[in-house]
């Protein structure tokens, strides 16, 4: 998550927040073309999804860096009122983003126990190639630990790939990518998820239906995440999508290697966004540079940007217009691992040419929406999603992973309003999510159990 | 929610550790190590939740030091009541949702001879619960905030009283009765407390403004 002081430090200006119709792909612009292929790309696969995710927290990070070096001594005056403004629409960003969160674990958690299919074991894919069917647990937990350096490998050479494609401004094909890999989430995985649960349910269902019901879906689906569309659509189909990638990680991750890739994830995810170094980083300050955004539809944002409609001349505007819809929109591309409040963002964004548009930014900067990336919603449902197919089918463990994972996300938020800098969102939550899970299922589980036989209360 | 989460953790920790270090098959002793695991875990919620007013009184204080008014936008006593709601939520949901799972499931109630109302009464049992750390939580801040030991202590003793009532299951008369009238003097206890007479009841039921 990153947050981004301001370089303009208006914070006085009253934030409201609005949310309006806002197109996924900023319309006017090739910059923001250049921007929405790189998005695209970073779209690709899951994998590069979560490459990108994570690619972003440095980027946030490195953002917050760059900007926060030019911010010098307004701030003092003006902190008090930012630190309450950041305060009062802290509580609501927190609940902004817990609404989507807790969706997205509802739908995995309720697919998990539901459909018997996203729990067989039916192969792995080729990023884990060690098997854990081995007698020992010495050689599970190799296997497991090599499954994961694989896997954690594999996400950084693509984030690097990805960083330098954005970097030579190959878009078209990162454009292309990104299309094609929500092209497959979109009508591939959703056609074997529609068919487990029909399969489930007992529910026939003839083809034409079947491919009418499917078409819409996806094409509807790739309007609004690449496109234009009504804001809760869009967050309902990104909320889709990641519970559909979460559940393709359950059921092809085996067990041990999950934990084990959970936390490693968190603990790169951490490195990538604090360290000077991570490819994120340095695809945050490219795009900085450029001032374009980033990866738009690979982060949920949660209020939108009126860019459309605006009381100023189009023709005038145009150019700032683009400016700070770009600072806007990186800003929430940034947003993938790291939460990230847009009030901070647009100005960021914008740090050195923007400045005479001030009176737009103003205009833009009502979107006071809060923005998660997609990644970290995958791994939070991979996490719940987990310990509720494997939990000796207890759902308390499942109701304190789900606890943890909303704290974890709560005091990320908190320490995003006091430092003001990008954060990583998912080591906290994964940390307590991974910590509960097991002592949960180990410690609480017989002293529960045995409380219920008894019928005592505590 | 969490610190009710964080308290049981802890407590069932010490039940674990204590329970692998005694002897199964030891029937008695392993009755007695469950009672002193139930009071031990009462006593850490308490402890808890005194820890979360801590951190309650904190987040207050720094609320009204960046208010522009100098009074903070949530007062302890809401705050109080959202804590009191969130450890009776979170006690709920781990007493109840095994049991409504499992409830959907096929099976007979009391089939071995043990009570046919054991639905019935977890539920009530569970509501109950709920609705206590709901009142204790108002009780146990607003001792805290005037400092009046009497009514934490109150608030210990009441907790362990109900929990304590519930080793009389299935007797459930032992159990139930109690943990009702108890609530309902909580109930008004905290309804006093939080400004409440029977001139507003009143007003209130009679719907006059």
């Amino acid at each position: 998550m990153i947050t981004f002081m301001n370089n303009s430090d208006s914070e006085e200006e009253p934030c409201n927040e609005r949310t309006s119709l806002m197109s996924a792909e900023s319309p006017p612009v090739p910059s923001y073309q250049d921007g929405l292929q790189a998005s695209e790309a970073g779209e690709a696969q899951a994998h590069r999804k979560r490459r990108t995710g994570s690619s972003r927290s440095p980027n946030n990070v490195a953002d917050g860096d760059t900007s926060d070096s030019g911010v010098p001594v307004r701030e003092s005056t003006l902190e008090n009122e930012e630190e309450e403004l950041t305060l009062k629409y802290g509580a609501k960003h927190v609940i902004m983003l817990f609404v989507p969160v807790t969706l997205c674990m509802i739908v995995v958690v309720a697919t998990i126990k539901s459909v018997r299919f996203y729990t067989e074991k039916n192969g792995q894919l080729i990023y884990t190639p060690f098997s854990e069917d081995t007698p020992s647990v010495g050689q599970r937990l190799l296997n497991s630990v090599l499954n994961t350096i694989i896997m954690i490998s594999v996400i950084v050479v693509m984030t690097v790939f990805l960083v330098l494609l954005y970097k030579y401004r190959c878009y078209k094909f990162i454009h292309g990518w990104l299309i094609l890999s929500s092209l497959m989430l979109l009508f591939l995985f959703t056609y074997i998820y529609l068919g487990e649960v029909l399969k489930t349910y007992n529910v026939a269902m003839d083809y034409p239906t079947l491919i009418l019901v499917i078409w819409n879906f996806g094409a509807v689906g790739m309007i609004c995440i690449h496109w234009k569309g009504p804001l809760q659509l869009q967050q309902a189909y990104l909320i889709m999508i990641s519970a559909l990638m979460a559940l393709v990680f359950i059921k092809y991750l085996p067990e041990w290697s999950a934990w084990v890739i959970l936390g490693a994830i968190s603990v790169y995810d951490l490195m990538a966004v604090l360290c000077p170094k991570g490819p994120l980083r340095m695809l945050v300050e490219t795009a900085q540079e450029r001032n374009e955004p980033i990866f738009p539809a690979l982060i949920y944002s949660s209020a939108m940007i009126w860019t459309v409609g605006m009381a100023k001349p189009e023709t005038a505007a145009r150019g700032p217009s683009q400016q700070t819809w770009d600072a806007a929109e990186d800003g929430r591309e940034n947003h993938r691992s790291p939460s990230h409040a847009d009030c901070q963002v647009s100005e960021t964004r914008s740090p050195v040419p923007t400045r005479p548009i001030t009176s737009f930014e103003e205009l833009e900067e009502e979107e006071r929406g809060v923005k998660l990336g997609l990644g970290d919603f995958i791994f939070y449902s991979v996490l719940v999603g987990k310990a509720a197919a494997t939990a000796s089918g207890d759902w308390n463990t499942t109701l304190a992973c789900f606890v943890a994972i909303l704290i974890g996300l709560c005091l990320t938020l908190l320490l995003l309003a006091v430092f003001k800098k990008a954060l990583p969102a998912l080591p906290i939550s994964i940390t307590f999510g991974l910590i509960f899970y097991f002592s949960t299922d180990n410690l609480v589980r017989p002293f529960m159990d045995t409380l219920a036989s008894h019928q005592l209360y505590i | 929610a969490f610190f009710w989460l964080v308290s049981l953790l802890l407590s069932s920790l010490i039940w674990f550790i204590a329970v692998k270090a005694s002897d199964p098959r030891d029937e008695p002793l392993q009755k007695g190590l469950l009672i002193f695991g139930v009071m031990f875990s009462v006593l850490l919620q308490e402890a808890f939740r005194f820890l979360y007013y801590k951190l309650l009184r904190k987040a207050i204080e720094g609320l009204v030091a960046l208010s522009e008014d100098g009074c903070s936008p949530i007062s302890i006593q809401q705050m109080a009541y959202v804590a009191g709601v969130g450890f009776g939520l979170m006690s709920g949901a781990f007493s109840m949702i095994n049991l409504l799972a499992d409830a959907l499931g096929p099976g007979t109630v009391g089939i071995h001879g043990d009570s046919q109302l054991y639905f019935l009464t977890s539920a009530f049992m569970t509501m109950v619960l709920i609705f206590l750390h709901t009142f204790w939580g108002i009780l146990f801040f607003h001792g805290c905030e005037h400092r009046r030991w009497w009514e934490i202590t109150a608030v210990v003793v009441m907790h362990l009283a109900v929990s304590g009532s519930t080793f009389w299951n299935p007797l459930y008369l032992g159990s139930l009765v109690p943990s009702y009238l108890l609530m309902a003097t909580a109930a008004a206890w905290a309804y006093l407390l939080s400004g409440g007479s029977a001139q507003n009841l009143r007003r209130f039921l009679l719907c006059k403004s």
